[in-house]
């Protein structure tokens, strides 16, 4: 099927491809910042995990092991940013663009001995004959695990802020650290857990840049994909659906571009590469016009230091 | 060393550097700077750059003192980077991109004691001069390989910017194309990125979709490479590197940049106090641009006819862009006969009758 020379189907099935470590690192980045804190970090934690997990799976020829590994970088960075922030009470905002510049240089110093390796190479899932319908099945049934695997971690994010327990608690906890605090709630617990889980994410999607999506390892590979999952949270106005909206919209506006020029269509390429920030802006304004006299879209305790004392 | 002894010696050099004796003594090392446009470690083009820093090393020892400064983002930041390294006290500083041009252009005004040497760029001054490689001559072999070797009849070219060395590479591919095969045609594709692992792979994900199986590349790392070889029936050219480590497919040959005898020659030069600010464009035949190794997935006949079109433009006999020849809209850019000349070249800023793409504006 195929539109004025744009082939629907691949750019499709690109786009879920290209959007995937986005939407996962920006699923984490919600879960942290529903939590109140504010980790600009995402760029350097992606790439760690991107670096970790391509030595972890050249080291072992296990992709899954890589991305088990890219998960754990992700996460130890993040412990890191919730020891400065949580314990030390150190600035978020100057603490996470620390964290994002530390990623940059310690991955590019660890990286050194893989550049030029080829990683084993990640399979896609065999759904047999769904693979054949056409249209649907190039579209739904042609990828890697992973790409599944970030969609189903949005509907459980979804699920467990929404319908559970602990879901509830983190939003209190988001919303206002004081009085979460004085229901007994262990704030700077529940920080430093929401923050992990952000961290593995980011961690993740920077794996499966360096082991799927490239796939190879070079230095300053995510070349600003932290930043863009930060602008998508803030875009989806701290929703799971949207945030899988919003990544999809920036993939695929990517895909977009580069196949109306292999089209040869003659198209200011500029135009195209600054719309999904345009949008965003778009869609910022019309969020606060429509919160103008209520609710405010982020929690309320975002970016705010809490101690148990104050 | 106790406090007399310093003064004295800060006297005495003070006083040297006075009288104008030789800024550098016999013992105290050239210091030479580089800024590059990405990593050392993208396996390109900045990777090359610094193989000819650590020719340098190797052949001047202790003589010379090298440093650099990687991933240096074109615009202001270039201009920042450079003082930095004027006054550290480098003397000779190699500016290695296109866009660090006017960065460099006003450091050099700066510093009037410092030797600047800036890659592909035409801008001169006293203390500024600028190097260059004849790259399209690589570009024309590749599309003679590629011409012969496409099966769809579609070159795929993954243009960064579009400034004259591009649209030169584009150009002179497609030319050597359309000559062995008429049918051929050329996608372009511009990333607006010199290194951008994940949006070069996008960008040869988009091309190979569209039927392209060969694929050129003008960005710098070698995701293009890899994305090619998931595809399996793609081949590629590794660009300003050998890319080897894609041997034998999808890299079937490359084109490679041999800066250090052109960085050798001129830190000699700064030595010897015969430096002077001129323009230089090598190609083929000076060996600043090497053709990687031609694999065995080449078949035979094309990898003679490749390796006779090398000779034949290190030998001058053959030159990748003669007339006739017009632009894309129709109006005449050589006249039949007429060999395009380095100014010429230098301005092309379009492309030839036949690519029906449209350049970007």
């Amino acid at each position: 099927m195929s539109i004025g020379g744009i082939d629907i189907v691949t750019l499709a099935a690109m786009l879920m491809a290209a959007s995937t470590p986005v939407l996962l690192a920006a699923t984490g980045e919600l879960v942290a910042e529903k939590s109140g804190v504010l980790n600009l970090g995402v760029e350097g934690m992606m790439i760690m995990g991107a670096v970790a997990g391509f030595a972890a799976a050249v080291a072992t020829g296990s992709p899954v092991l890589g991305f088990v590994a890219g998960a754990l970088a992700g996460a130890l960075m993040a412990t890191l940013f919730a020891f400065l922030t949580q314990i030390f009470l150190s600035n978020q905002v100057a603490t996470g663009l620390a964290l994002t510049l530390f990623g940059l240089g310690l991955s590019a110093l660890i990286g050194k001995g893989y550049e030029g390796v080829r990683p084993p190479p990640t399979a896609k899932l065999d759904f047999g004959p769904l693979a054949d319908i056409p249209v649907i099945g190039p579209i739904f049934f042609s990828h890697d695990w992973i790409v599944y695997a970030s969609v189903l971690l949005v509907a459980v994010v979804w699920f467990v802020l929404r319908y559970t327990r602990a879901g509830l608690i983190l939003r209190a906890v988001g919303e206002s650290h004081d009085a979460a605090h004085a229901l007994g709630y262990r704030v700077v617990a529940v920080r430093f857990a929401a923050l992990g889980f952000g961290g593995a994410m980011a961690g993740l999607g920077g794996a499966y840049l360096s082991l799927v999506r490239v796939p190879q390892w070079t230095e300053g590979m995510t070349a600003g994909a932290g930043w863009i999952a930060l602008a998508i949270v803030v875009f989806a106005s701290w929703r799971p659906w949207r945030v899988l909206l919003g990544a999809y919209m920036f993939g695929g506006i990517t895909a977009l571009q580069l196949q109306l020029q292999a089209a040869g269509y003659a198209i200011p390429v500029h135009i195209l590469s600054m719309a999904p920030y345009v949008i965003t802006i778009v869609v910022l304004v019309i969020l606060s016009a429509l919160h103008r006299h209520g609710v405010q879209a982020a929690p309320a305790s975002l970016g705010k230091s809490f101690h148990a004392s104050s | 060393m106790n406090r007399r002894s310093f003064l004295k010696t800060t006297a005495a050099t003070t006083l040297v550097a006075g009288v104008g004796l030789p800024a550098f003594a016999a013992d105290e090392p050239l210091k030479i700077g580089f800024i590059y446009v990405g990593p050392v470690g993208d396996m390109g083009w900045s990777y090359q750059h610094d193989q000819g820093r650590k020719a340098i090393e190797e052949k001047y020892g202790d003589k010379v003192q090298t440093s650099f400064i990687e991933s240096v983002p074109e615009g202001p930041d270039a201009e920042r980077a450079l003082t930095q390294l004027a006054l550290a006290g480098n003397k000779l500083i190699f500016a290695t991109s296109f866009g660090f041009m006017d960065a460099t252009v006003n450091v050099a005004k700066k510093f009037p004691d410092v030797k600047f040497e800036h890659a592909t760029g035409y801008k001169l001054a006293d203390n500024l001069a600028v190097y260059d490689a004849k790259f399209y001559q690589g570009r024309a072999i590749q599309g003679t390989i590629g011409g012969r070797m496409t099966k769809t009849n579609k070159i795929g070219y993954i243009g960064s910017y579009p400034i004259p060395e591009v649209y030169q590479g584009i150009n002179a591919a497609y030319l050597a194309a359309k000559k062995v095969n008429p049918d051929v045609e050329m996608k372009v594709v511009w990333a607006y990125t010199w290194f951008d692992p994940a949006k070069e792979a996008d960008a040869a994900a988009a091309l190979i979709a569209d039927g392209v199986d060969v694929l050129l590349q003008h960005t710098d790392s070698t995701a293009p490479q890899a994305k090619a070889q998931e595809a399996g029936n793609v081949i590629t050219f590794g660009q300003a590197s050998d890319m080897s480590s894609f041997a034998p497919k999808p890299r079937v040959s490359s084109t490679i940049d041999n800066w250090a005898p052109y960085y050798n020659k001129r830190v000699g030069e700064v030595m010897d106090g015969t430096w002077k600010s001129e323009a230089t464009w090598g190609g083929i035949d000076t060996g600043m641009v090497e053709i990687g190794e031609i694999t065995d997935a080449v078949p035979a006949v094309v990898k003679a006819e490749a390796l006779k079109l090398k000779d034949d433009i290190a030998g001058g006999t053959v030159h990748p862009f003669t007339g006739p020849l017009n632009k894309q809209d129709g109006s005449v850019f050589l006249a039949d006969g007429e060999i395009a000349t380095d100014e010429q070249l230098h301005g092309m800023t379009f492309y030839v009758e036949g690519i029906t793409a449209e350049a970007p504006k």
